[in-house]
């Protein structure tokens, strides 16, 4: 007997939010990812855990704070839209140094946007999550197995690190559907979470809980503390897959679903003779530099595609300092490349080799 | 082994409900096909208000191209969230009442869990014409894993949409790891179900066209064609 199941992304991001000691969840409804609330609704009573319907986004990313300052595991989950409107309370709980997960399956936009799946909201959750100082993790899964085992990774890096995860998915990765196996995941240990406002019971001092500094060396001293386990995070955790990378003349960057499709498009140029690669960021923030800037050093082009106008074409130069061609593809709006599409560009390049 | 096939049910409206993602749509898709075979007139109506990505709207060239009518919400597949029903399901009733061969079918591919709520709009027409309503169960699906749950799950619906479901489809199956072993070790799961809710088997329905599972001849083997949109 098979201990896989059959289930939508959003609702392997839930399920694996309880099995991972999750048992808080504040959010509001909105699509491409109400199904993690729907799922949550009905398996929180039953596990003694709570799943609240908050009357806003703002509301549900506050009360994230409050169970996170209480030492709770507690997620939030929406999409594009919704997560604008979480980014002050984002702030606040990383100027709290306070773990938490946020999900955001993203949808296309600006503004209200469209339902289908896009990954334009790569600048906001890698760079610009909230005001101030700030970066916080951010994973990007790209299939439903990988929405489960993230899920429990976030919750691991978030209380080992005391910051914020983002689980970046979209509509594709939501809500479609693939077999999972939850036995696979193997968590940590991790340490005790002696900073929680729990009720001192008179037998220490109180923990405070505040992101407001009045002194400004202070507030200095608590970004350089963060940024220091930044480092950290980057040192240990950074996270991504290579494909045919060892020989590739072309190497493709792309995550999430785009990655799959790259991989489609991948096996296609091989098929025809094209030494093509691909470097898969599963950690967007940090980005992993390491695998592209050795990819670079044989390879002569690279081909970032994203479901945006480009926004981690940066970080590829960066990561590369600029050393080779960086081309971009993408969709947006909601649209999506075909793997042949991705393989004309390839083509393309083939040919200004 | 041969098992038996599924025969043309003898009501004209056949209703398919399910849990989310139990694989409703890839049913009534299947089912519309089928029927069409047979020579009847076939009108799929696409109920599903709460699933904005997968629907029957995916199969619409499909089923026309087959001589299946659709009537589809006026917005699906836009960036619309909320899917609008058309006045145009009305036309299916007041035909054939009663007929016990139909000559013609309309089937109603229904939201999952509480997108029964749109079917109730519907309940008493229904109720004065007759109906099958078949309950779509997938024990890879977990919140129906246990036939319990599955059965909760069926009665909710019921409330929801102020009708009764008259059998069950077993569709159990794990996407593309799908193998006939797998449908055949299916079958306890499905009887459970049918025991607990008191409904016959309607079929199990199996993904593997080429290498069908082997089923006792009581339960009837409806193949399936994939039709579920794949994004990549």
């Amino acid at each position: 007997m098979s201990t896989k199941v059959l289930m939508k992304g959003n609702e392997a991001i839930a399920e694996a939010a309880i099995k991972s000691g999750c048992r808080y969840f504040f959010g509001y409804p909105i699509t491409p990812q109400t199904e993690i609330s729907e799922h949550l609704a009905k398996r929180m009573p039953k596990v003694g855990g709570l799943c609240l319907q908050a009357e806003s986004e703002v509301a549900a990313i506050n009360m994230v704070m409050g169970a996170a300052a209480g030492g709770s595991r507690v997620m939030t989950s929406s999409s594009s839209p919704g997560i604008s409107l979480k980014s002050e309370g984002l702030s606040y709980i990383v100027g709290c140094d306070l773990p938490c997960v946020i999900v955001n399956v993203q949808r296309g936009g600006p503004g209200l946007g469209g339902i289908q799946p896009a990954q334009s909201d790569y600048y906001q959750a890698t760079k610009a999550g909230g005001h101030g100082d700030m970066r916080i993790v951010v994973l990007a899964p790209a299939s439903v197995q990988e929405m489960a085992a993230l899920t429990a990774e976030a919750f691991d890096i978030a209380d080992l690190y005391r910051t914020p995860v983002m689980i970046l998915a979209d509509g594709a990765l939501g809500q479609m559907m693939e077999p999972v196996d939850f036995s696979v995941s193997s968590p940590r240990s991790l340490p005790e979470k002696d900073w929680a406002a729990k009720g001192h019971g008179g037998k220490r001092k109180k923990n405070i809980i505040n992101s407001l500094y009045m002194d400004p060396a202070d507030l200095e001293r608590s970004v350089h503390r963060r940024f220091a386990r930044y480092a950290d995070i980057k040192d240990k955790e950074t996270r991504f897959e290579e494909v045919m990378t060892e020989d590739a003349d072309i190497v493709i960057v792309a995550y999430g679903i785009t990655s799959r499709i790259c991989k489609s498009a991948l096996n296609m140029a091989r098929s025809k003779g094209i030494k093509a690669g691909l470097v898969r960021p599963i950690t967007l923030s940090p980005f992993p530099d390491a695998p592209l800037k050795k990819a670079a050093e044989s390879a002569k082009h690279f081909l970032v595609a994203e479901l945006n106008m480009g926004q981690m074409v940066d970080d590829v130069k960066i990561a590369i300092d600029c050393q080779r061609p960086v081309t971009f593809f993408g969709r947006t709006g909601g649209m999506m490349p075909s793997p042949e599409d991705i393989l004309e560009k390839i083509e393309d390049i083939v040919k200004s080799l | 082994m041969n098992p038996t096939t599924y025969l043309p049910p003898r009501k004209k409206h056949i209703i398919i409900t399910g849990h989310y993602g139990s694989g409703k749509t890839h049913i009534a898709v299947n089912l519309a096909l089928f029927l069409k075979k047979t020579g009847a007139a076939v009108t799929l109506i696409d109920l599903d208000t709460v699933n904005p990505y997968f629907r029957a709207a995916d199969s619409q060239s499909l089923l026309q191209k087959n001589g299946v009518r659709c009537i589809l919400p006026q917005y699906a597949n836009t960036n619309v969230d909320l899917p609008s029903l058309p006045a145009e399901i009305h036309s299916v009733f007041s035909r054939n009442t009663g007929s016990e061969s139909p000559d013609e079918y309309a089937i109603f591919d229904v939201g999952g869990d509480n997108g029964a709520v749109a079917l109730g709009a519907y309940s008493a027409r229904l109720k004065n014409e007759g109906y099958e309503m078949l309950y779509v169960v997938n024990r890879h699906r977990p919140l129906t894993a246990e036939p319990a749950e599955a059965v909760e799950i069926l009665r909710e619906i019921e409330g929801w949409s102020r009708l009764s479901h008259t059998a069950i489809v077993n569709n159990s199956n794990l996407g593309d790891l799908t193998t006939p072993e797998l449908i055949a070790d299916s079958l306890p799961y499905a009887k459970a179900v049918c025991n607990l809710s008191g409904l016959p088997l309607a079929f199990t329905a199996s993904m593997t066209e080429s290498d069908p599972p082997s089923l006792p001849k009581d339960v009837p083997l409806f193949p399936l064609r994939k039709v579920t949109k794949r994004i990549f």
